[in-house]
């Protein structure tokens, strides 16, 4: 208690509590009215619209930016459609390219088969006909040289034959 | 020596109204004292910190700007709760006074600061000013309607010789409750600073004069200040809040009296 007294005394002599004294009412009034009054139309007038112009602004930006990306999202996503069908097709079409060409090809390999085959089955024929020739010359040789062997043995047995004679008995003698 | 010790010591002082300059209007002392100085300095300072937010105004916002912002949609965010977007048409009214009660409380909680908010009169004002803005405006928008406001619709009739008094009651105890929570919050808080810092120091100083076991309880006086000082920060946020708040619910009531 003390110390109050003292202090109130040092602070001019008035012992009562300060928020209840009368005599500055009318100073803090003044004041008050006119600072807060101050405080307000500067925040009214000049501060708060441009902040809210700010936080607006960067609101409209963002979902600007956000429609903006939909879009670009949006034409991307057909972008990549239109990819899709555009390799869809030309994959088709090289299928259409490599069938046609491997017929092509078949078709050619096939027909070289086919004169080749021709081409070897001919000249088997010829072959086999001259082979067929040389063997029937063959064995006519063979009976003539048969018929003058006969006739040579018999000569030295002393007997002579004619030489159709000795053909005919060829002839009798390989047909058994 | 000693005077400046028990001045230091005494709760009530920090409360003191001082002049600094002399204004006399038509027989009216309108002296410029620490109590306007530090009212001017709260008020300065939320038009610094605001106007430099706004008018820098940048896309990506710098880290002021970004608390800035984040008060103003504190504020918005609180006023469409309330009172609903109607409401927002009082945004800039219920932004200055938040702004101005949270930074006289904050301002407060310097050391040797005068916390303009500890003086009745001051809150007194402020909340006549709510409450005169939410009868002018109430009766402005809704007319007489506006009286439904003490009547609430849905109660039995015999209900209302009970009801209507109490409302009216409650309606004129809104000033008075709102006045003197914020005075009393900020009053009460920092008499309590002050005694326990007070205590620290005295029970030092007498620890330091040779009562060595003093310090031990002088050690738990200053636990007690910082403590108390935690506390008071987290109610001058509160106290701002809380009287920027009621000022919305009581705002939402001029903008829809039938409940």
């Amino acid at each position: 208690m003390m110390f109050m007294t003292v202090a109130a005394e040092a602070a001019g002599g008035s012992a009562a509590f300060p928020p209840f004294e009368t005599w500055h009412f009318p100073s803090q009034l003044f004041w008050l009215t006119l600072l807060f009054g101050v405080l307000y139309i500067a925040l009214s007038r000049f501060i708060l619209p441009k902040l809210g112009g700010v936080i607006e602004k960067r609101g409209d930006t963002i979902a600007d930016a956000l429609d903006e990306a939909a879009r670009l999202n949006e034409e991307a996503k057909e972008a990549k459609k239109a990819q899709e069908l555009h390799l869809a097709e030309a994959r088709a079409k090289a299928r259409e390219t490599s069938d046609k060409a491997r017929a092509k090809v078949d078709a050619e390999i096939a027909a070289d088969t086919q004169k080749v085959d021709a081409d070897l089955a001919e000249r088997l024929a010829d072959a086999e006909q001259r082979i067929q020739k040389v063997r029937s010359d063959a064995l006519a040789n063979v009976e003539t040289i048969a018929a003058d062997t006969t006739q040579a043995i018999l000569s030295r047995f002393g007997v002579s034959v004619s030489e159709a004679d000795a053909k005919a008995a060829v002839a009798r003698a390989t047909k058994n | 020596m000693n005077l400046s010790f028990h001045q230091m010591a005494d709760p009530i002082h920090q409360f003191q109204v001082q002049k600094l300059f002399e204004l006399n209007i038509g027989g009216l002392d309108l002296s410029f004292t620490n109590a306007s100085f530090y009212m001017l300095l709260g008020v300065a300072l939320i038009i610094i910190f605001f106007g430099l937010a706004a008018s820098r105004g940048k896309l990506v916002p710098s880290r002021s700007q970004s608390i800035a912002e984040v008060g103003y949609g504190f504020v918005a965010d609180m006023v469409r709760g309330a009172a609903g977007e109607e409401g927002l048409k009082f945004f800039p009214f219920v932004f200055t006074l938040f702004f101005f009660v949270f930074f006289a409380n904050m301002i407060g909680m310097v050391p040797y600061a005068f916390t303009t908010t500890s003086h009745l009169i001051v809150t007194a004002a402020l909340a006549l000013l709510v409450i005169s803005i939410v009868i002018v405006y109430g009766f402005y928008k809704n007319g007489l309607k506006f009286l439904k406001l003490f009547a609430p619709s849905g109660a039995p009739w015999p209900i209302y010789f009970l009801l209507v008094p109490i409302e009216i009651i409650s309606f004129f105890a809104r000033p008075v409750t709102l006045a003197l929570r914020l005075f009393a919050n900020m009053l009460a808080g920092h008499i309590m600073l002050k005694l326990f810092a007070g205590f620290a120091a005295q029970l030092f100083g007498a620890a330091f004069a040779g009562a060595i076991a003093l310090s031990a309880v002088g050690l738990l006086a200053f636990a007690m200040g910082v403590a108390l000082n935690a506390l008071e920060l987290l109610v001058a946020g509160l106290q701002a809040y809380v009287f920027a708040i009621l000022t919305c619910v009581y705002l939402n009531d001029a903008l829809h009296p039938s409940h």
